[in-house]
Formats: structure tokens, C-alpha cells, sequence
């Protein structure tokens, strides 16, 4: 058994020295055990080899990537990395194309390492914090910091190039960096204690990170993602976050709150805008065969909304909702249970017609479910500018668009239910269904019952 | 009204300007501060230097001169008519902000934008004397991204480009009508026309140092822009289709996508609702589609709905094309081209140049897949290595419970 012992833990000159000797004598790796400086030596240990430059002689070439590689493994924190690195280089010389194999499991577990390290030297690039202090010679600033691998020497020309006119010191505590403005000195490992402990623009910061935070959109998985919480304790602004998560949900909603409860005033120049940003609408293909968008109209701040199903030929041409054959029964039940049609808000759940074309005649047809979907974005957009305290859906269509689900008019025709977005709702039959019935006795009793349902939702009116 | 001091102001102006996502730092020319003179330097990777608990990155000192301004846009917490506290910083204020924010680590450099006062050249003069005093006064070599303003005279545009790194006009609605209707005074043809004069004169000053070495560089890190998802009646669709527009005519190198989420103080015209974040999400991952995986603009549209042309939510829109597509599955890790490995659902770019690397060497097995990356069990079926071929598996009619992520409780804090 051979001992190598290398005297700094990211050593890679002494590395590669040691294993060019190894090599040359075709030690095999699970015969060398390695170390770092004065830590004892497993139980196993045989004879110690000290490092020393090994014969020129011995100089044999490896592919490039493996440099490359082993540069970077040597800074991580495995105990392992050194044999690990010894065993690849052997393999290399009887494969030498196994450094492209990135599959295989030892390349693969290098590659881990690796990777671990440029993690924890770019994290260290970037949630190192300097606190400004005053000496002889005026400003210096230091940090502290605790990486998890051997990465600060390594990283230390980072600082050098960013910060080459200010004077610094990085403390960690294996190792401690000092910059003078001109030249890079090396110290021993130091203590939190021996780095300032604050800097009055730290307060500044701090001000910026908590306005710049958005309460509307926490995504505290994300930031802990990027920034986990071991990094948090060098790091100022961190000590904000609970205290930011925690009102988040406060603050959004008094937005929205606020918004509902105190706009007015020029909500109808808002639905002038948005009727006018239908008319453009091309969120389905239906608008590609009717004439024109069908928006709503009635009263932007009634108390009820009317939904039906989707505009039909005359409404098309018209460009006004409810104003065919079905119309005239909606505003005959409407006058006959008491509502006053210019004061209540009327719609349809999609605003384009759908129809086939046979012979001269548009006949109309059932939109589907992607079409509903599709032209909820508006009807939620009016309901959010309108807020009606009741909602009545007109036929089947009209109570799939607002719940967002299938319903069964039969069996829930007249109970009123709670929206999400505020108010309630009831369900009734579309009139044009009282226009389909064949026999007039089943449409005197069906008319009834629609008013009936009408007369209902207005009594919800608070 | 009592004056403001610096602290009270960068409150106000950080939250101003909060609402453009941008805040990349990558990409541009590599500088140092080695000849002692200055201070700062860039490589080619941005570096994030905390993460706020929105999950967004902070890199860069993001703030405007002042959140004072002349038009009224409805999406916007700065418009005339919003009751917001206005705040003006002087252009020396901002350079002492940035310099001492840098030099502890802080950030990566400033981002500046204003609402417009005065006139737009007068504002755009103001956002170049920050940029000017950092860059020539203070010898500052970190990152500057500044907002040009689209009226602005192209003389001050241009010189704007010459100390920032990158320029940046938010085009804000990916439709005509929604422009319309939320920002009346912007005007599509104006913002297009500011973005395509940037393009140029990057291109040019390409041109310019390919001759002469000593050409001033123009925004090396290019231009980009931002759309507000969820607040007009655009689709996925309709946003992938315009993010492609962008790209191509105008050589962006990023569109970002800000869901529109509620500011204090909102507008009638545009109701306030939870921002649609998942959906931001989505686009973000059809972005990288189309940026790093070779997906064209209307194969990525093809994972969405038909019928509402909006992305499945549930899904990645990576996994969504390959259900979708069945046909062009399994594939052979062993043989298919990169382009079709890219498709296979799970497997990154990383994943599959390791892939490429290491079959030049042998065949591989499951077990070299399930090294390279994160779960095996969710990319069997859309693979053949040389031990493994999912017979039944691709052609299963009910494919997507096997692969999907699994549904989660929703946290209160969730997306």
C-alpha cells in the first residue's frame, strides 16, 4: 500500500506529480491511499511517499477533457475525488476514449463532482457579501464566506478582475484571500468573528429587496431552488423573507379587494374598450364564418347578468344579442317577471355564431366545449367589469361556461349556487327551447316555469 | 410634501419597476477592471445574486429615474391616472446607488427605465446621463440594460446603445387590440419601429468591428422585449406565433412573458385577478423549445388545444407534442438523429450531447440512460436502448397518467 500525501486539499500540480509517478510504476489505484497535509493515515497504511517531482522520464499525455476534468474535481469536498481521479487515469491509459463515454459510471460520478464544484464556485460569485470598513488607508472591504468544496483560490481571480480597485479580503475558514490593489496574498482560515458584523448600506438593500418583491406571485419553491436556505446566513436581505411570505397574501388581496370595491366611474369607457377588443376577437375559428363579434350590452353596472347561449342569425347581421325569435319570448318573460331588460346586462356564453350552411339557409349549430373554453375570457372579463349579484344561465351552453363544468338542466334548474368569481347563479332553459316544443299546451306550462325561474333570480336581488 | 430621501425613493422606484421580468445579465462582451482604473467586469454567464420570494432572480439594480409619467397605460401601477407616490431620482443618485450596491457584490449592474415626463427625448437624455456618468466618470465595466423610449431621437437612442449593454422596448400586449385598448397612446407601428432601427444599428456596429477593431460596441448583449400574458384575449398560440415574429424580425434575444398580476391602485379598464403564473410558465418552456430544441414556432402551437389554442397547464409542452405525436416514437438512443432526441420527453440538452458522445464508444443501455438523467421511469416508454424496448407502452391509449407529473395538493403559497 502506498500513502501519497499532498499538502493543500485542491492541489492539482502535486495531483498529477503524484500520479505520473504512480503511473510510471504501474501502481494499480486500490493500492495507493491518499491524504491531505497531517491528517492521520487509515489503518492500512503502508509506506508514505512524500511528493516530489516525479522523473521526466515518466511524462505520458492524457486526452485534454481529463485535465480539464481532474482540475476541477480536485476542489471538491470528497474525500474520494483523488482515487477516484486515479482510477479514471488508469483506465484512460488502456482506453484513452473513455473520457468521451459520458455514461459510463465513473466518468459519470466525476462529472457530478464536477459539476457540484462550478455550483459552489458560481454561488460563492454570487451571494458573497462585502461589508466596507475604514483602516489606515481608508476603505477595505470584507466578506466572509463558507463554501461547501475547495473552491477559493480557484474563484479568487473572479474578485481579483471585478474588484481590482477596491482592497479586500475574503475570509472562509479554510483559507482567507487578501487583495491590496495590486497583488493576491494568501492567509490562514479564519472565524466569523474576525468579519466585520455590519454596513449601513446593508439597510439600503435591503429596501430594494423587499420592493422589489412582487406579493402577488410568491413562488417560494423557485427562490429556495436557487437560493437554499444554507447560503441564507451570510446573506442581509435574507432575513426578510419570512416576513415577506408571510404578508404576500395580505397585500394581494387588498389589491383586489381595493380594486373591486373602490373603481367606478369609468367602467363603461372599460367595456367600450373591451367590446372593442372582441370585435377583433379571432380566439376560435368560428370567426372566420360569422359576420361580426356579438358582445353584450345592457347596463355595465347592473346588478343581473343574462347568459345565453350564442348569437343566431338575426343576431349576427344585427350584431345585438337577444333580438330573434327567441329574443322576443326572452323580453316578453323578462316584462312579465317584472325586469326592466335596459337595466340588467345580456350576453352570450360565445360571442361568434356557429352554423351550416344548407342551400341558402344558416342553420344554427351547438358550439362545442374548446368553444366555450375558448370565448370564456370574455365573459369573465364582463362579469369582472359588471359584478352582477346574479347570474341567470340561459340553457346548458350558458351553465357550462360559467361553472366550467357539464350540467344537467333538469336537475338543477332553479337552485342557486355561488360563483367563484362572486355572486350567485341560476340555471334555466334557453327560450329558443320553448320555441322548439310541439305541442302548445307543453309550451304554455314550459313558459310558465321560465318565468317563473326569472321571477326567482330577481328575488335573490339583495 | 416632505422630501424624499434616497432610501425612501429606491422604495418607491423599485417598486415601480417591478413588473418587467428582465433581468438577465448573460451574454455580453467579456470585461475586467485589472488596469486599477474602474471597477466591475462581465463574462459571458450572468450571475443571479439573490432570489426574492417571488422566485424571481435579482441581478441587476432594477429601478426608474422616476415613476412619474405622461401616459396612461391600464396595466401599469405608474399611469397618470393612478394615485401611486411619484418619486424622481437625479441621475447622480442612481450612479452612487449602483456603485454601492456593486461593490459589496451585490448586483450585476443597473437596469433603468422611467416613465416619460417632459418629452420622450427629454427622458431618454436623463436615462443616458446615468449610463454616460457610470460608464466614463466611474470607469464602470458591470452591466447596463437600459429602456429606450420609442419617440425618442434616434441620435440619443444611439448613443444610449453605445454605454448600455443591452436596449430593450417592451412591445407589452402580444395583440394590436389589446395595445388598443390597455396603452391608447403606444402605438404598435412606433414600438416595431424603434425595435427594427436597434436591429440595424446592431448589426451595423457588427459590420463596423469586423473592419476596425477599436468600433465602439452597440448593446453586445442585444435587444429584448416583454409581453403582458393573461390581460388581453390573446392565446398561447396567437403569443408563441408573435414571440416568433419577434425573434425573427427583429433578432431578439429574449422575449420575456410577465404575467399580469395585480398593482395597487388598478385601472377599471383592466380587473384584477391572481396572475395566470402557470401559464407564464408554459410559455417560458415553449420559448426554450423553440430556442434550444429545434421546435418551429408551429409545432410548438400543435401542443396546444385546437379548439382554444391555449397550452395544456397539466403538462410541459414538450411531453404534450410527444402525446400527441405518437407516432414519431420510441425512439433509439442508439441511432436517432439529435434533433429527434431532443424530442423525447425528459431528456435535456446535456442529457442528450452525453448521450451522442458516449455512443460513438458503445451501445447504450438503460441503466447509461437512467445515469444521465432525472427519472428513467418517465422517458421509457419514449425510448429504445439496447436492452429496452417499450413493445405496448408508446401505443397505450392511456400513455399520459404514466408520464404526467403527479397532482399535488395545492400549497396556499402554490403557483
Amino acid at each position: 500500500m502506498r500513502v501519497v500525501t499532498l499538502p493543500r486539499p485542491d492541489d492539482f500540480d502535486a495531483w498529477r506529480d503524484a500520479a505520473r509517478g504512480l503511473i510510471a510504476d504501474q501502481v494499480p489505484a486500490d493500492e495507493v491511499v491518499w491524504q491531505v497535509g497531517d491528517v492521520p493515515t487509515d489503518l492500512f497504511a503502508g509506506e508514505a511517499v512524500a511528493h516530489a517531482p516525479p522523473p521526466p522520464s515518466s511524462a505520458f499525455s492524457v486526452p485534454r477533457p481529463f485535465i480539464d476534468l481532474a482540475r476541477t474535481v480536485v476542489q471538491a469536498s470528497e474525500p474520494e475525488r483523488f482515487c477516484l481521479l486515479y482510477t479514471l487515469l488508469t483506465r484512460l491509459r488502456r482506453e484513452p476514449g473513455l473520457i468521451e463515454d459520458r455514461a459510463d459510471p465513473l466518468v459519470r460520478r466525476l462529472d457530478t463532482l464536477a459539476k457540484g464544484v462550478r455550483r459552489d464556485m458560481h454561488k460563492m460569485r454570487a451571494f458573497l457579501r462585502f461589508r466596507e470598513v475604514q483602516d489606515a488607508e481608508g476603505a477595505r472591504f470584507v466578506a466572509w464566506f463558507e463554501p461547501e468544496n475547495h473552491i477559493v483560490r480557484a474563484n479568487a481571480a473572479f474578485f481579483v478582475n471585478r474588484f481590482a480597485s477596491m482592497r479586500w479580503s475574503i475570509l472562509t475558514p479554510e483559507v482567507s484571500l487578501h487583495w491590496d490593489g495590486k497583488a493576491l496574498s494568501e492567509g490562514p482560515g479564519a472565524t466569523r468573528a474576525d468579519a466585520p458584523d455590519g454596513d449601513p448600506v446593508e439597510e439600503v438593500w435591503k429596501t430594494y429587496y423587499a420592493n422589489i418583491f412582487n406579493p402577488a406571485r410568491v413562488k417560494i419553491g423557485a427562490m429556495l431552488k436557487e437560493m437554499p436556505r444554507k447560503y441564507w446566513k451570510n446573506m442581509p436581505e435574507t432575513q426578510l423573507v419570512p416576513q415577506l411570505i408571510a404578508g404576500a397574501q395580505a397585500r394581494e388581496s387588498r389589491m383586489i379587494e381595493t380594486a373591486r370595491t373602490e373603481i367606478g366611474g369609468n367602467s363603461l369607457a372599460a367595456w367600450e374598450a373591451l367590446r372593442d377588443e372582441a370585435a377583433a376577437c379571432t380566439r376560435c375559428h368560428l370567426y372566420k364564418h360569422a359576420t361580426q363579434t356579438v358582445f353584450g350590452e345592457g347596463s355595465v353596472d347592473s346588478t343581473m347578468m343574462f347568459v345565453g347561449e350564442q348569437p343566431g342569425d338575426n343576431e349576427d347581421l344585427a350584431g345585438k344579442p337577444f333580438i330573434g325569435p327567441a329574443g322576443q319570448v326572452f323580453d316578453r318573460a323578462l316584462a312579465e317577471a317584472g325586469i326592466d331588460r335596459s337595466r340588467a346586462y345580456v350576453t352570450n356564453a360565445v360571442k361568434h355564431f356557429k352554423f351550416e350552411q344548407r342551400g341558402k339557409r344558416r342553420i344554427h349549430s351547438k358550439p362545442g366545449a374548446g368553444e366555450i373554453d375558448a370565448c370564456r375570457w370574455w365573459i369573465e372579463q364582463e362579469r369582472m367589469l359588471v359584478q352582477p349579484q346574479v347570474t341567470v344561465a340561459l340553457g346548458a351552453t350558458a351553465a357550462r361556461s360559467l361553472l366550467g363544468r357539464v350540467v344537467t338542466i333538469g336537475r338543477e334548474r332553479g337552485r342557486p349556487m355561488p360563483l367563484a368569481d362572486g355572486g350567485q347563479a341560476l340555471i334555466t332553459v334557453h327560450p329558443s327551447f320553448l320555441l322548439r316544443l310541439p305541442d302548445e299546451e307543453a309550451k304554455r306550462v314550459e313558459y310558465t316555469r321560465f318565468v317563473e325561474d326569472l321571477k326567482a333570480a330577481h328575488a335573490l336581488l339583495a | 410634501m416632505a422630501q424624499l430621501d434616497t432610501r425612501q425613493k429606491l422604495g418607491i422606484l423599485a417598486d415601480a419597476a417591478k413588473y418587467d421580468a428582465s433581468c438577465a445579465s448573460s451574454g455580453t462582451a467579456k470585461r475586467d477592471s485589472r488596469d486599477g482604473k474602474g471597477i466591475g467586469s462581465t463574462e459571458g454567464m450572468g450571475i443571479c445574486h439573490a432570489y426574492a420570494p417571488d422566485g424571481r432572480c435579482i441581478s441587476l439594480l432594477k429601478i426608474l429615474l422616476t415613476n412619474s409619467c405622461i401616459f396612461d397605460c391600464h396595466y401599469c401601477i405608474n399611469r397618470k391616472s393612478s394615485n401611486v407616490r411619484r418619486a424622481r431620482f437625479t441621475a447622480q443618485e442612481v450612479v452612487q446607488l449602483t456603485l454601492s450596491f456593486y461593490r459589496r457584490n451585490y448586483i450585476e449592474g443597473l437596469f433603468l427605465s422611467s416613465g416619460i415626463i417632459g418629452s420622450s427625448n427629454y427622458t431618454m437624455e436623463q436615462l443616458v446621463e446615468v449610463a454616460r456618468s457610470l460608464r466614463e466618470d466611474h470607469h464602470f465595466r458591470g452591466y447596463i440594460h437600459l429602456k429606450t423610449i420609442p419617440d425618442a431621437d434616434p441620435e440619443l437612442v444611439h448613443q444610449a446603445g453605445l454605454y448600455a449593454d443591452r436596449v430593450s422596448i417592451n412591445v407589452e400586449l402580444p395583440t394590436v387590440s389589446g395595445l388598443k385598448r390597455l396603452a391608447p397612446e403606444k402605438d404598435e407601428k412606433r414600438i416595431e419601429g424603434a425595435m427594427a432601427d436597434n436591429k440595424t444599428a446592431i448589426i451595423d456596429n457588427k459590420d463596423a468591428r469586423k473592419k476596425y477593431k477599436s468600433a465602439p460596441r452597440f448593446a453586445p448583449a442585444g435587444q429584448s422585449t416583454q409581453m403582458i400574458v393573461g390581460a388581453d384575449a390573446a392565446t398561447d398560440g396567437d403569443i408563441v406565433r408573435r414571440a416568433s415574429t419577434l425573434y425573427d424580425q427583429f433578432g431578439l434575444r429574449r422575449v420575456y412573458y410577465s404575467a399580469f398580476s395585480p398593482i395597487p391602485d388598478a385601472s377599471a379598464v383592466l380587473p384584477l385577478q391572481r396572475p395566470p403564473l402557470m401559464r407564464e410558465h408554459r410559455l417560458y418552456q415553449s420559448d426554450w423549445l423553440m430556442r434550444f430544441y429545434d421546435y418551429r414556432p408551429d409545432e410548438v402551437v400543435a401542443a396546444a388545444d385546437e379548439a382554444t389554442g391555449m397550452l395544456p397547464l397539466d403538462i410541459d409542452p414538450k411531453l404534450a407534442w410527444a402525446l400527441k405525436f405518437r407516432d414519431r416514437f420510441p425512439v433509439d438512443v442508439n441511432q436517432a438523429p439529435r434533433e429527434m432526441l431532443l424530442r423525447v420527453p425528459g431528456l435535456g440538452v446535456k442529457a442528450v450531447n452525453a448521450m451522442l458522445a458516449s455512443r460513438r464508444w458503445r451501445r447504450l443501455r438503460l441503466d447509461d440512460v437512467a445515469r444521465l438523467t432525472v427519472s428513467v421511469a418517465k422517458l421509457r416508454p419514449f425510448i429504445v436502448t439496447e436492452d429496452w424496448r417499450p413493445v405496448l407502452l408508446t401505443d397505450k391509449a392511456d400513455l399520459k397518467p404514466l408520464v404526467a407529473p403527479k397532482k399535488q395538493q395545492l400549497e396556499l403559497f402554490a403557483a
